[in-house]
């Protein structure tokens, strides 16, 4: 056992994992963040994507103790709080109807945040290779572009 | 229509952004592989390596010593508590089912089946565990190739199951001279070779894989006075009464919640081998337990869909009139005939003849036992093999009769004055307009100005050519009457159940015998309750997926929850309004005939007295003043079961760019334009469309499950198994005509499968007529870089055939007026 130390949605946390604990497992079995999900076991679906020190990363292809030292961001803070207001990004999601299912969602979301991150005004065709490694079975992709698109344009209207 | 209509409808047809969201977008979801339990143990499964073999021995013992292990069960430990994989549907009355063991202890079927389980403190643990478990196989030939299973008996050819002496499970016929809803195909299909046109074809319907994105995981726990099962399902009414049926827990014991589910497809329209050992393990060992497959599991072991060779044989005149249409189909079940099984083609044998009037057709399927993984449902289940065939043929026929494919469609369709009319198949469409749906997908897709284009291209010899691809389909949807089904020998009915249940605030919560998993039901259906009842869309809550609070219902697929759970819903809501009237009027001091009900309100009439529909539900609560004897409560239940089914149409166009040097396929374009009938919520139906449209797309270029010489799968993760990106795909135009459906109150029709059922013969036939004027008339699915190149470079023959047979056609051709009758399915070589 490894004892890590981390920030995670704001919040420090220290727990004793296996060596061999992935970061997606720690946040779900340990911590029960399981906003942040499991697709697949070949780092193909993204739907595990969460933010380490702010950059995007399949939390199934990172070690818990590679997050040693390290701040975690998940879809569960993303927003500022609980029912309150929701990042531009979920936002445009829901107007978007970025989502069916929502399995996917949480991945996509962080994904979308990172590229505009890098991004802020991404054409579609950006967009569309930003959002590459992230799997969706349900909305043929059409709406989530739509919507990275739609944050990016209400994001600029913000700053 | 009716009542709708009388009212102002504020929320139906309205963009309202969905219930469900909130949650989903900020990860406060309830996926079954978040339910962790006090005591909570975890299972892995011990899968065979092998497709086919007898188990010769078992041994669990080091398994069983391994850290936090608790005990490790093989199928021999088991006895009837078990239960059975069921067949819901035999499709004949002498369909052969071998009995589906969910773990058997004597010969193995398939690679993937399950010959063992741990259960274990964690997950990692059992996994850990489970590879220490010792299996001897003796290895048995296994039937791989549907068409040498298809012919393999006792003489020669591996059996999947020997003692069945056959691979061949089922023969399904349908022949519209016998049932008299046509004439004979044999005698149209004899006068076209005579001075007619014959096309003769014959395609794959390669095997898929639902692929849906959240992996199947289930929890079991015994410690209730009911056992309670949650599942990544679509299905938990139908669970529930087949574990009854056959695990000995009476039906009134089982509780099932379908919590989040993400995604299904037809892929979680199963009753499968991992439920029920879990249910069995649990029983077994008294604490709740929880298995979760990894995604190759998944792949291995969710059933598969299509996987199909198609033989048809398309008579006209030679004016390009159709005259007969033959189908016989072998369609590989995989080793067991799993719950709707042979069923999935037979849904198909309605929809081959599509929107067009033929005045003969017949349809044969021969389901066949292989040692492959079971095949079931996926999106549209029969239908999009149906309308790939008959889009195909229909633009090969185009090409005989030198014409625009869009002409002989139009000389072949029902017109819209034709309508209520009845099919060769017998099916008899209530509404739609392929005139107008048409007339808007070609002017949206500009489709003069991009023929002339393609013109252009083909005079410069422009290395990238261009292709334009029709499909104007129909599908029935809306499972389903009842009657019919009993007709066809499926096990069960085919109606929904909705209560209306009012809280003594006004508020409403709604129970729907439907069950979600992504559609955005919570929304669509509150929208239709808010405008019935007149109360607030936000003071509607549907409730739905456990059978505690759910207690009747089919569930959710073949698209059949607006049009038959709406109308279920409709009805209880109608009921709720009917009993509400005689409070109304007593505490109104007024005569029922007095009353009239708009917007949520009863209204005396000439008076500005009134009471909403809330008020009388706090004053039912009450109870304190009702009329004299009665019942005080409103709640309402309804069932409703459809006379018919429901038909909705649509015009696809696809444009696609294809390298000639390279193979490579560019998807320019894709409009659409459906007839859903009337559309509750245009921002859910839209997203309904892109999600089939991709997944159609994606059988027409990338999907394929493909196994090997052993029959191990070989597209067993996602690294292999080709789910299109966001950066594969483009955006999509789609547009709507409107033809009610007249057997529903609303006017809707489904929309669940309409894209996947419609794009892949639209992206097909682009891409071969992007080359046909190189000689290509075919290239099989999944039309790969590598299978258009070869098609190009090889002319109509394209390359081998998988050993591909001759249709309905002898060695001589059959005398069909093709250049090489049968030869159209192109495989590349292999490399």
């Amino acid at each position: 056992m490894a004892r890590i130390t981390l920030t995670v949605d704001g919040a420090q946390v220290s727990d004793d994992v296996e060596p061999r604990m992935l970061l997606v497992q720690y946040l779900r079995e340990k911590l029960g963040k399981t906003g942040t999900v499991v697709g697949c076991d070949t780092s193909n679906c993204g739907a595990c994507t969460v933010h380490l020190d702010g950059r995007s990363v399949k939390s199934c292809n990172v070690l818990a103790v590679q997050a040693d030292g390290h701040e975690v961001t998940t879809i569960e803070g993303v927003a500022g709080t609980v029912d309150g207001e929701l990042h531009p990004v979920q936002e445009a999601f829901r107007e978007c109807h970025g989502l069916q299912c929502g399995f996917c969602t949480p991945g996509m979301i962080m994904q979308s945040i990172d590229l505009l991150n890098d991004n802020p005004d991404p054409t579609e065709e950006e967009v569309r290779l930003g959002l590459e490694g992230n799997l969706c079975r349900c909305t043929g992709y059409h709406n989530i572009v739509k919507s990275v698109l739609h944050a990016a344009r209400s994001q600029g209207v913000q700053a | 229509m009716t009542a709708t209509q009388e009212r102002p409808a504020v929320e139906i047809g309205r963009d309202r952004r969905r219930k469900e969201d909130q949650r989903l977008i900020t990860g406060r979801t309830r996926w079954t592989d978040n339910i962790t339990l006090p005591g909570m143990l975890h299972l892995a499964m011990v899968r065979s390596p092998f497709a086919h073999a007898t188990i010769a021995s078992v041994d669990l013992e080091a398994a069983r010593q391994a850290p936090n292990v608790v005990t490790v069960l093989s199928g021999a430990d088991f006895g009837d508590e078990l239960g059975v994989c069921i067949n819901a549907w035999p499709i004949t009355p002498d369909q052969k089912t071998p009995n589906h063991s969910p773990m058997p202890s004597d010969r193995v079927t398939f690679a993937g089946e399950i010959v063992a389980v741990v259960v274990a403190r964690s997950a990692a643990e059992a996994r850990d565990a489970a590879e220490l478990v010792d299996v001897e196989y003796d290895e048995l030939p296994a039937a791989l190739d549907l068409k040498e299973a298809a012919a393999a008996d006792e003489t020669g050819g591996a059996l999947a199951h020997p003692d069945l002496g056959t691979n061949k499970s089922a023969l399904w016929v349908f022949d519209s001279g016998e049932a008299g809803t046509g004439e004979d195909v044999e005698a149209a299909i004899s006068k076209a070779r005579d001075g007619g046109i014959v096309i003769e074809r014959e395609y794959r319907q390669q095997r898929l894989i639902p692929a849906f994105m959240e992996p199947r995981s289930v929890v079991v726990d015994p410690t209730g006075e009911q056992l309670t099962m949650w599942s990544a399902t679509q299905i938990p009414h139908i669970l529930r009464f087949a574990l009854a049926a056959t695990t000995g827990v009476s039906e009134s014991k089982i509780r099932v919640i379908a919590p989040d589910v993400g995604g299904g497809f037809g892929g979680k329209l199963q009753a499968t081998p991992e439920e029920w050992i879990t249910w069995a393990v649990a029983r077994r060992v008294g604490k709740p337990v929880k298995y979760t497959e990894t995604r190759s599991e998944s792949l291995l072991s969710a059933h598969h869909g299509r996987d199909q060779w198609q033989t048809l044989t398309l008579a006209a005149d030679k004016d390009g009139r159709v005259t007969g249409l033959k189908v016989d189909l072998l369609a590989d079940l995989g080793s067991y005939v799993s719950l709707v099984g042979g069923g999935v083609p037979v849904l198909g044998a309605f929809m081959f003849n599509a929107i067009y009037k033929f005045p003969a057709y017949r349809f044969s399927c021969q389901t066949v036992l292989t040692n492959k993984t079971w095949t079931d449902a996926y999106r549209g289940a029969g239908r999009p093999e149906a309308t790939y065939a008959i889009e195909r043929l229909m633009d090969e026929l185009a090409a005989e009769v030198g014409v625009d494919p869009m002409e002989i469609r139009k000389k072949n369709w029902i017109t819209h004055e034709e309508f209520p009319f009845t099919t060769v198949s017998g099916l008899e469409y209530d509404s739609g307009n392929y005139e107008a749906a048409t007339e808007k997908a070609m002017a949206m897709f500009g489709y003069d100005e991009l023929r002339a284009e393609q013109k252009r291209r083909r005079d410069t010899g422009d290395r990238v050519q261009l292709g334009l691809g029709i499909s104007t389909f129909t599908e029935m949807c809306g499972l389903a009457p009842s009657r019919v089904l009993g007709s066809l020998d499926y096990g069960a009915g085919g109606w929904e159940h909705a209560g209306v249940r009012m809280l003594a605030t006004g508020k409403v919560e709604v129970v729907t015998g439907a069950s979600a998993h992504g559609q955005g039901h919570e929304t669509a259906f509150s929208q239709i309750v808010a405008d019935r009842l007149g109360v607030a869309f936000e003071d509607v809550e549907i409730l739905h997926g456990d059978t505690q609070v759910a207690h009747k219902g089919l569930d959710t697929y073949g698209s059949r929850s607006l049009v038959v759970g709406g109308e279920a819903l409709v009805r209880a809501v109608d009921k709720v309004i009917e009993k509400a009237r005689p409070v109304a009027a007593h505490l109104l001091e007024a005569s029922v005939d007095d009353l009239e009900f708009e917007a949520g309100r009863f209204s005396v009439r000439g008076t500005d007295q009134g009471m909403a529909i809330g008020e009388i539900a706090t004053a039912v609560f009450a109870a304190h003043n009702l009329p004299d004897g009665m019942e005080p409560s409103l709640d309402s239940d309804a069932t409703f079961d459809p006379v018919n089914f429901n038909f909705p149409h649509g015009t696809h166009l696809c444009a696609m760019e294809v390298d000639t040097e390279t193979g490579e396929t560019t998807m320019r374009k894709y409009v659409c334009v459906d007839d859903i009938g009337n559309i509750i919520n245009p921002l859910i139906v839209a997203g309904q469309v892109h999600g089939g449209l991709v997944q159609g797309i994606a059988q027409a270029l990338w999907e394929e499950a493909v196994h090997d010489e052993q029959g191990t799968l070989v597209s067993g993760s996602f690294v292999d198994y080709l789910l299109p990106t966001a950066a594969d795909t483009i955006s999509f135009e789609t547009e709507h005509t409107t033809s009610p459906a007249t057997t529903n109150t609303l006017g809707t029709k489904g929309v669940g499968e309409a894209g996947c059922i419609a794009s892949t013969p639209a992206v097909v036939n682009a891409v071969v007529d992007a080359v046909r004027h190189l000689g290509v008339n075919d290239i099989q699915m999944p039309c790969t870089p590598e299978r258009v190149w070869r098609a190009v470079n090889r002319g109509t023959d394209g390359g081998g055939t998988e050993g591909a047979a001759m249709p309905h056609f002898g060695d001589d051709g059959g005398g069909g007026n093709q250049e090489q009758p049968g030869r159209a399915s192109t495989e590349g070589d292999p490399a």
